[in-house]
């Protein structure tokens, strides 16, 4: 079957699922690998992506309690935090002061019991305000659906409200894996993989572009992973929305769900399925927040034609044991980008090139 | 398979795609492992002195004679940490210096008398730095030296000390060390005597390509002549804290991939030595699981102490548990080995 994979990939053909369990069985890491770099090759030429953001998390305080969390607390509990927009607001200061000109803020938050939609707006508006060309990539398709809850608003309605405080795109966290029985077990409180895509599916049709992730190495098996990005590919078919599928590797400490840190191997072959698979979805993720620095740089040669940015201040993958920096600079992307043999492209929020490091 | 030149290892490593290196290096990896096995090691590395008159501009253990932090490690401290490695079920102690001016031969005569009196564990002392300081500093040959520390109890020398056999680079980054050729010659009496040993590689400091295949070539031809070497250690330089970061600002440890390129190179080249270890203290777990698809056999040791990759700015912790599992995720079976790589429990 790889030899009907292989020829597949080079004439340009999509695989099926089949085909891409079959990969994900397959120990051929280097033949899967080679064929995902000559995809990422062929999408993004030898460019590889980088942005200048950082991340802000206003609450930890999340009436979800999903198993694989190490981040949320309850109201009350220790180490519960809420930031204030002022904070917010210091914060992007701070990080504008102490690196160059960041190019976007990336908010993800807890479903706070007690705050309001209309408080989540006012951090997005205050940060538009104050920082108008900041690109923000704020609130994942569990928070908006959560929003809507909130305030009794239709999805379009939240979605664009959202958009008018300032929301240019959204990440795609909460999409775990979409498996319900999986699901039931990992995060029970969390909206169901149909609802994730509907939200999606709605800010797509809105005008909103989303990233889309996959949380894997936990209970899940192959069959789920490939469930998981078919249903994506068939999304992205109908609404190209889609920027960016980033795979992410599971973290296992802090947490209730006690399996080992998926292997660089796993990894590696993760990214180069879902390059495989996802045809239409231009960018593929290496996040390197969770798989490290080094095998990072690895994956951009592994199907992955875009890094994570500097981040400044990640939180939620490290309280549940991630063993990468908190952040890093510009400097040591484009190292790590141009040792790769790739063209490091400073990018915007919508993957627009805002510069080249060439030497 | 044709054994690689010098003029082909050089040009895979400035042309081939990670892909050729991974393709080529797991073939080899499996025609001489074939059964799946990954082995590690249980013991400590214990350095009995940081004194050290090398003054390596790579290395940030080293301390002068006056500094606050220079230590001879006491006996009591030595059986300490000996006994901590056994009761965690430990099969050896790695053990090295500094070069310590003021230690001559009768100090490393008692110490391994001591540890052989009072326990039953394999020593892997001394690199050729320190052996070759000691033929120095007594005036008896290589050989010599050799013979009293076997007689002592010195069950085989660790591969450490090579750093990067082209001595245009020693030169400029260990220049009180000792050259390739006198670090050969020490393994090669070593061999000769029946002992053996391990040879490492550290690169990604001030060599190039060329640099590190004459390193490659070096060990390939001394083990033709000897058959000593049981492993060959790949890993990679670690700048912070360190000379040589301070005089070149600008140099960065190695990446990953160019990490994965040198060890798959060194089992292709290196088809007369049986073991490649991959180096999780300076690659962090992932990257060492990847190393298995690169050509390594070897999951190194469980460390229970580390001191100098940690002093260089580089702490990756890994509890044998983990480090179990570890292999098993990547799809090998984990076994323990002895010193020489016989398996001595499956896990």
């Amino acid at each position: 079957m790889l030899a009907q994979i292989e020829r597949k990939i080079v004439n340009g053909e999509r695989i099926n699922e089949e085909e891409a369990l079959f990969l994900f069985n397959s120990d051929e890491i280097h033949i899967i690998g080679q064929l995902a770099d000559e995809v990422s090759k062929r999408i993004n030429h030898n460019r590889v992506y980088f942005i200048v953001n950082r991340h802000i998390n206003p609450t930890n305080i999340c009436i979800n309690r999903c198993r694989f969390c190490a981040f949320s607390r309850s109201k009350g509990e220790p180490g519960a935090y809420e930031m204030s927009i002022e904070d917010i607001i210091q914060r992007l200061k701070e990080a504008e002061q102490s690196s160059q000109h960041i190019s976007e803020v990336h908010i993800v938050s807890g479903l706070h019991p007690e705050w309001s939609f209309e408080d989540y707006l006012n951090i997005i508006s205050a940060i538009k305000k104050e920082f108008p060309s900041i690109g923000i990539k704020a609130f994942t398709a569990v928070e908006v659906d959560y929003f809507a809850r909130l305030s009794g608003l239709t999805l379009e309605q939240t979605l664009l409200r959202l958009k008018e405080a300032g929301v240019d795109i959204m990440p795609g966290g909460g999409a775990e894996i979409f498996n319900q029985d999986v699901r039931n077990r990992i995060c029970p409180e969390k909206i169901s993989g149909e609802r994730w895509l509907e939200v999606i599916k709605t800010a797509h049709a809105l005008g909103i572009k989303t990233n889309a992730t996959m949380l894997y190495g936990h209970l899940e098996s192959y069959e789920h992973r490939v469930e998981h990005l078919f249903r994506l590919r068939s999304l992205q078919d109908e609404t190209e929305g889609f920027l960016a599928f980033i795979p992410l590797s599971y973290q296992p400490e802090n947490n209730d769900i006690k399996v080992p840190y998926p292997s660089g191997i796993d990894d590696l072959k993760t990214i180069a399925v879902s390059r495989l698979v996802l045809d239409n979805i231009p960018h593929v993720k290496a996040y390197w927040i969770m798989l490290g620095e080094k095998l990072a740089q690895v994956a951009l040669l592994f199907g992955a034609d875009c890094l994570e940015g500097t981040v400044i201040d990640e939180k939620v993958a490290h309280f549940a044991g991630a063993r990468s920096k908190h952040g890093v600079s510009v400097y040591e992307l484009v190292h790590t980008i141009k040792e790769a043999g790739r063209i490091p492209a400073e990018r915007d929020t919508f993957y627009n090139i805002l510069r080249i490091w060439q030497d | 398979m044709a054994r690689l030149n010098k003029s082909e290892a050089i040009q895979m490593l400035k042309e081939a795609s990670i892909f050729e290196f991974g393709k080529t290096a797991d073939t080899v990896r499996k025609t001489l492992h074939p059964q799946g096995i990954v082995t590690f090691i249980v013991d400590r590395n214990i350095n009995y002195t940081n004194i050290c008159i090398n003054y390596c501009l790579f290395c940030a253990f080293w301390r002068t004679k006056d500094h606050p932090e220079a230590y001879v490690i006491s006996k009591q401290e030595l059986a300490r940490k000996i006994e901590e490695t056994i009761d965690q079920g430990g099969t050896q102690i790695l053990l090295q210096g500094g070069v310590n001016p003021d230690l001559g031969l009768d100090f490393y005569i008692e110490m391994l008398r001591f540890i052989k009196e009072n326990f039953k564990i394999h020593v892997h002392g001394f690199s050729p730095p320190e052996i070759y300081f000691l033929s120095q500093k007594e005036g008896l040959s290589i050989r010599e030296i050799l013979k009293r520390l076997m007689d002592a109890g010195l069950d085989s020398i660790p591969g450490g000390g090579a750093e990067i056999l082209s001595d245009r680079v020693r030169m400029r980054q260990s220049p009180n060390k000792i050259n390739s050729k006198q670090w050969l010659d020490v393994m090669r009496e070593a061999h000769v005597l029946g002992m053996k040993s391990s040879a490492t590689m550290m690169f990604g400091s001030l060599d190039e390509d060329e640099d590190v295949v004459e390193h490659l070539e070096a060990v390939r031809s001394l083990q033709d002549e000897t058959g000593g070497f049981t492993a060959f250690i790949p890993w990679s330089f670690q700048p912070w804290n360190t000379d040589l970061k301070k005089e070149k600002s600008e140099l960065m440890p190695a990446g990953a991939i160019k990490y994965l390129k040198v060890l798959a190179l060194s089992r292709i080249y290196l088809d007369n030595v049986k073991n490649i270890q991959v180096s999780w203290v300076t690659q962090g777990v992932k990257i060492a699981q990847v190393g298995l698809r690169f050509g390594a056999n070897d999951f190194g040791s469980t460390m229970l102490e580390e001191n100098v990759v940690k002093a260089a700015g580089v702490c990756y912790r890994v509890s044998m548990d983990e480090l179990i599992q570890a292999i098993r995720s990547a799809g090998f079976k984990p076994c323990q080995r002895d010193t020489f790589y016989n398996i001595l429990k499956f896990l």
